[in-house]
């Protein structure tokens, strides 16, 4: 059995790959795919402390986190289709208007 | 999970997680994504958690990912050029996020040690288990997630929708958007009910 | 230890080759039996050595495509377009293989069988959440797809691409309402579980098989299923008349061979699924663990192991009899249009599904278990 932290460990380095993701890219649909990855990340730290306290609250925690995810990469793709329409780019750095 | 098994599992995550952010091509970034989110899956799995694991392919890999492609197909985003400027603001970027994963990284060293860790019971992470904590404890939340998902559906299609006086090229992805985006924020419903049943 | 893992691996080894023997027959039966549908011969001109002729046949029959359609899709020319993504290109259609044939791990074959003091279950994986790694395994084959459409750098290739991934998870929503149904009335979401649990007879003489329970549910997870296996009625990705031929049109060679054998092998995992669910699996009506007890008070009794054999024997019958009525849909309906395709799954089956699922819901609390 591998230690709990390591598992941590793991879902600390993913995290940081998902942030570092949404600082460096400019292109809006992988800065979302890295926030994936940032809730991917956290599921993955909820489970590993699940497991270690022997709770189901962790596992419920991610069922949520999963369900929110579906619910936010519908509606902010929504919002990137919107916004595209209008500016015709995926760059983040263009979105620098408030209006449409 | 044995330690051979931990080692192979954290490195395609890694290596796929890298891969996510330094394709150039979005539906490869796409790719390395839901390689993550599989070898997640199968670590929620060797935890014990096997229905969520089921669930994160099911819903994540299978659906979620699937409007991410469906979204990229619509606007046609083609593979970046390298561009030259902005150094000075990823070379900020890389460096914050590699001192936000030392920080962590010194949390995660302070975990509970293995022989702290309890022993589950041989029913834990079944689905009996998972639907007997929604259904009594976390009713509310779960009630209130029901009603997360019609929203996000109505405002999905009520933001995705084309506007009637303008007209553009793509119409027929434009419809399988809107039904992808629809089915997306539905199939938590399914698992829902799976998780009820 | 030893003798176990060899047990799993023959046992993996023999489930992916019943698989692929039973995709290569269905190529067979489709080829003919479409000739047979249409009025013509079929599939007549392979001859090696004037072989069929000296035995009395106009040709080789079922060699004719076991062997010589292979042989000449592996030894074309692998042929990629262009601007292709190659890598992708080449991993599609192992992406669309892979899950569909993964998924042949979780279907229960036969009951256990004792062999020398080892209990082998005739199950090549046994989870306990065998349904929703069904689920799960079908979902992920959207993306080989998706991918070869994409991959391609054709505008045909792309569309096919992705009316097939719409259509594949939308009906993917009707085919998860109607396996949920049918967990809930088993209430066990191993596959084995489901096929024991349909043993034995209701009022004396009828098998206690899942299609008397569910039969909305059949009907709708073999709609679902057929949509999902992108054939005929429901082929808008590779409609030729459209789309040349969709997904796969700037595929050749092995590559090809490979999408072909994914639809055969979707066609054999629905028919598997169909079987395991509603018609009893392994199940034989009447056959119980120490013979054949039939309705009138009958009793004529069988060795384990016979009784074993025919149980597996009856699941491959059971498994034919739902794939060719597979092909026969297919070659008697024709090709709905888009508009009727997603408005037949959105409005029609998930409501139909949801409904279903209230009234199992009511019939199991009201019944009190």
């Amino acid at each position: 059995m591998v230690p709990i932290s390591y598992v941590f460990g793991l879902s600390a380095a993913l995290f940081g790959i998902g942030v570092c993701g949404v600082l460096v890219r400019r292109n809006i649909i992988v800065m979302i795919m890295s926030i994936e990855l940032m809730l991917n990340a956290a599921n993955l730290a909820f489970v590993a402390l699940g497991r270690s306290l022997g709770s189901t609250d962790g596992q419920v925690i991610v069922f949520f986190v999963i369900t929110v995810a579906a619910a936010e990469a519908a509606v902010g793709l929504a919002i990137v289709i919107s916004i595209f329409r209008s500016r015709e780019t995926a760059n983040a750095d263009e979105f620098n208007l408030m209006r449409w | 999970m044995t330690a051979w098994l931990f080692g192979f599992l954290a490195t395609l995550a890694l290596v796929s997680a890298l891969g996510v952010i330094l394709q150039r091509n979005p539906v490869h970034s796409l790719m390395a994504l839901i390689v993550t989110l599989l070898v997640t899956a199968v670590f929620f799995i060797a935890l014990g958690a096997v229905t969520i694991g089921f669930l994160q392919a099911i819903i994540y890999a299978g659906a979620i990912m699937v409007l991410f492609l469906f979204v990229i197909w619509l606007l046609n985003i083609q593979a970046e050029e390298r561009e030259a400027g902005h150094l000075a603001l990823k070379s900020f970027g890389a460096l914050a996020a590699a001192a936000l994963v030392a920080e962590l990284l010194a949390i995660a060293g302070r975990a509970p040690a293995p022989e702290a860790a309890v022993k589950p019971s041989p029913a834990y992470g079944t689905i009996a288990t998972l639907a007997a904590a929604l259904f009594s404890h976390y009713l509310i939340a779960f009630e209130a997630t029901s009603l997360l998902l019609l929203v996000a559906i109505v405002g999905a299609v009520a933001l995705a929708r084309r506007m009637p006086r303008r007209r553009s090229t793509a119409a027929s992805p434009a419809a399988a958007s809107v039904s992808a985006t629809g089915q997306d924020v539905s199939a938590p419903e399914v698992s829902r009910r799976a998780a009820s049943a | 230890m030893f003798i176990d893992l060899l047990i799993g691996a023959v046992k993996a080894v023999v489930v992916l080759l019943l698989v692929l023997n039973l995709t290569a027959l269905l190529l067979w039966f489709e080829r003919k039996g479409s000739a047979l549908i249409q009025d013509r011969v079929g599939a007549n001109r392979a001859n090696l050595l004037g072989l069929g002729a000296r035995l009395g046949m106009p040709n080789l029959g079922l060699i004719n495509t076991l062997l010589a359609d292979p042989v000449k899709l592996f030894t074309k020319e692998d042929f990629v377009p262009d601007g292709a993504d190659r890598f992708l290109h080449w991993l599609a259609p192992f992406l669309a293989l892979f899950p569909v044939l993964v998924t042949f791990a979780v279907v229960p074959i036969g009951d256990a069988v004792t062999i020398a003091g080892h209990r082998i279950v005739l199950q090549a994986a046994s989870l306990h959440d065998d349904a929703l790694y069904v689920l799960a395994t079908i979902g992920i084959g959207v993306y080989g797809i998706a991918l070869g459409g994409w991959a391609s750098n054709n505008r045909w290739s792309l569309l096919g691409g992705i009316r097939a991934s719409a259509q594949m998870i939308s009906y993917e929503l009707a085919m998860g309402l109607g396996v949920v149904a049918v967990v809930m009335t088993f209430g066990t979401l191993s596959l084995q579980e489901i096929c024991r649990s349909q043993g034995g007879v209701w009022f004396g003489w009828l098998p206690r098989w899942g299609i008397f329970v569910q039969p909305v549910a059949f009907l709708m997870l073999l709609a679902a299923g057929m949509a999902e296996s992108k054939r005929v009625p429901f082929d808008l990705p590779e409609a030729e008349s459209e789309l040349v031929s969709g997904y796969f049109t700037e595929y050749s060679g092995s590559k090809q061979a490979v999408f072909m054998m994914t639809d055969f092998a979707e066609v054999a995992l629905i028919a598997v699924l169909l079987t395991t669910f509603f018609l009893g699996g392994w199940q034989v009506p009447y056959l119980y663990r120490d013979g054949f007890i039939l309705p009138g008070g009958v009793h004529w009794a069988l060795s384990g192991p016979a009784v074993a054999i025919l149980g597996v024997i009856s699941f491959f019958i059971k498994t034919l009899v739902l794939c060719c009525l597979q092909l026969l849909v297919r070659w008697t309906l024709p090709r709905f249009r888009y508009d009727q395709l997603m408005r037949f799954g959105w409005k029609f089956l998930v409501p139909v599904g949801l409904l279903n699922l209230v009234a199992t819901a009511f019939v199991i609390v009201l019944a009190g278990h």
